[in-house]
């Protein structure tokens, strides 16, 4: 029997018709010709999360984010005035890498008035203008004017910083969020300041990746482990159910519920969560934020315990119960590789005690994501092999079939587009 | 004999500190991997039952400044964690299942 309220069509997938319930292909998860589709036709017209607005606390702030699998990297910068902008990190002269400390291939951040090239030193002010070119009088009818650097569409919302590489964006930011990842617009993820950041390169296809993050019906077998240190808690077969799921116009989210880590059993807990009041659903004591936190759970289930927004293509913002969130990006660097990003929000610690509280959090999110990384280089050479076409998805997997149908959508139209219009 | 690097009540951790007083997660995460099962388990039976105490003597300072001493101390706990899962949970140093995947922290909060 349903653990929660299904909807009135008896499953969550068939409550979204368009869906189906066939089994689903996952060849654009191995072919190299369509992820050279998927990277036109989805990353160079989404909005793309690159950083948060915590990053640029001064005007003058910049940092710089790479973009590999567009083989694209952005400056963003608080310009004098106190604006949020972003440009391609290329000097307009010869075309070097513009910002870089160590080595051109790591990113980097600090403040600045100007930014100068390493290599010839022509400088730029914060809005992007050439303000100087070492012995101008050298060159050729140049008009300086016009030799700026090359601006990338770039909005914020709710302090998350995103660029559009189109010429021209179909959608503003906030309406390509849309009314359910909006609805979280007054949430107060400024205040959770605190960061752990994490970076992982993976043999795997983005979205293998992101598929398993967006379902939880592999936690039980997958993550036995987490569920506790006892055999009756290390059960396997201990059947999982999200509680709500919903879908957005290319977005999608699910909410977990069940029975909060801080009111089990001593004797189910390992003594480390015991003793930091911690685990893997973040420190046990929250913060206060306040009575009404907009947008999360919003079909209200008891006992809530996640809301796992999944914004479109490669953005995924976790928010716990207990005052804390996680994003998650997956950037493609080839069909069968990405970089996996991952960021802990927290209010800040006040204490050594909470410091440890978060510290534990950290860890069990990189211990049991370990185990997704590895397991999840074995699904990439499962599907490589082509022993099977179509895999069957369940309820619980129906963000998995979402997700899915949304990039061959766009890639569909994407492709028709081109059709209608031959390349000139 | 050196200079103690801990807090006087705790002085029976000091065979500890040398090894275990690290700032950063990438040390402790490779200090882990390359001990023994053994090594672990004797950290963590040595430091853990005092761990509580441990706590509460860092909580008496404020985090952005606290005696060199006592930061040691914090970061001792914070390998206690680090050792808790091998110790714990998977039995072993290494995560389960996790192949040759690295997942590296390369931001954090100091102390």
């Amino acid at each position: 029997m349903a653990r929660f309220q299904k909807p009135a069509e008896g499953t969550w997938t068939e409550h979204y018709p368009s869906l189906g319930t066939a089994p689903v292909s996952f060849e654009d998860s191995i072919s190299p010709a369509f992820y050279e589709l998927e990277r036109e036709a989805i990353f160079k017209r989404a909005w793309l999360h690159v950083g948060r607005i915590e990053q640029l606390p001064r005007n003058g702030s910049y940092f710089t984010k790479e973009l590999p699998g567009l083989r694209t990297a952005v400056i963003v910068s608080r310009d004098m005035q106190g604006r949020v902008r972003a440009f391609h990190n290329v000097c307009r002269h010869r075309g070097n890498k513009l910002l870089w400390e160590e080595t051109p291939r790591d990113e980097t951040c600090g403040n600045a008035r100007q930014f100068v090239c390493k290599y010839h030193g022509w400088r730029y002010g914060l809005d992007g203008a050439c303000t100087y070119v070492h012995q101008e009088n050298q060159f050729f009818d140049l008009r300086k004017d016009e030799l700026g650097l090359a601006p990338v569409h770039c909005d914020t919302w709710a302090g998350f910083i995103f660029v559009n590489l189109s010429r021209e964006p179909r959608q503003t930011l906030r309406d390509y969020l849309g009314t359910m990842v909006g609805a979280l617009e007054g949430y107060p993820f400024h205040r959770m300041t605190e960061r752990y950041s994490f970076r992982s390169e993976n043999n795997s296809n983005w979205k293998v990746f992101s598929d398993a993050f967006q379902e939880y019906y592999h936690v039980p077998p997958l993550h036995t482990h987490q569920l506790g240190p006892t055999p009756e808690a290390q059960n396997p077969e201990y059947e999982f159910e999200g509680a709500h799921y919903q879908l957005d116009g290319p977005h999608r989210m699910v909410t977990t519920s069940g029975t909060h880590k801080h009111n089990w059993p001593r004797e189910h807990l390992y003594p480390a969560e015991a003793l930091t009041r911690s685990g893997n659903t973040g420190p046990w004591d929250a913060p206060d934020l306040g009575e009404k936190l907009p947008g999360v759970n919003p079909s209200g289930i008891a006992r809530w315990g996640i809301d796992n927004f999944q914004v479109f293509p490669n953005l995924e913002i976790l928010i716990y119960e207990r005052g804390w969130f996680v994003t998650y990006r997956y950037w493609p660097t080839s069909h069968n590789t990405h970089v996996f990003e991952a960021d802990l929000h927290f209010v800040p610690a006040r204490s050594a005690r909470e410091r440890l509280a978060h510290e534990y959090a950290a860890l069990t999110f990189k211990e049991y994501g370990l185990q997704d990384v590895g397991t999840l280089d074995g699904t990439q050479m499962g599907l490589e092999q082509g022993a099977f076409r179509q895999f069957p998805l369940n309820d619980q997997e129906i963000l998995v079939r979402h997700f899915h149908k949304t990039v061959g959508d766009w890639v569909d139209a994407y492709a028709r587009v081109r059709a209608e219009k031959p390349a000139q | 004999m050196n200079a103690a690097l801990l807090p006087r009540e705790f002085a029976e951790f000091e065979p500890w500190a040398a090894t275990w007083c690290l700032a950063r997660e990438s040390e402790r995460w490779a200090q882990r991997l390359r001990s023994s099962m053994e090594e672990l388990q004797a950290f963590y039976d040595a430091v853990f039952p005092r761990a509580e105490e441990a706590i509460a003597y860092c909580d008496r300072f404020p985090l952005d400044s606290m005696p060199a001493d006592a930061e040691r101390l914090l970061q001792l706990l914070h390998s206690l964690l680090m050792v808790s899962y091998a110790v714990e949970v998977w039995k072993r140093p290494e995560v389960i299942h996790c192949g040759s995947a690295r997942i590296d922290r390369i931001l954090e909060p100091r102390p």
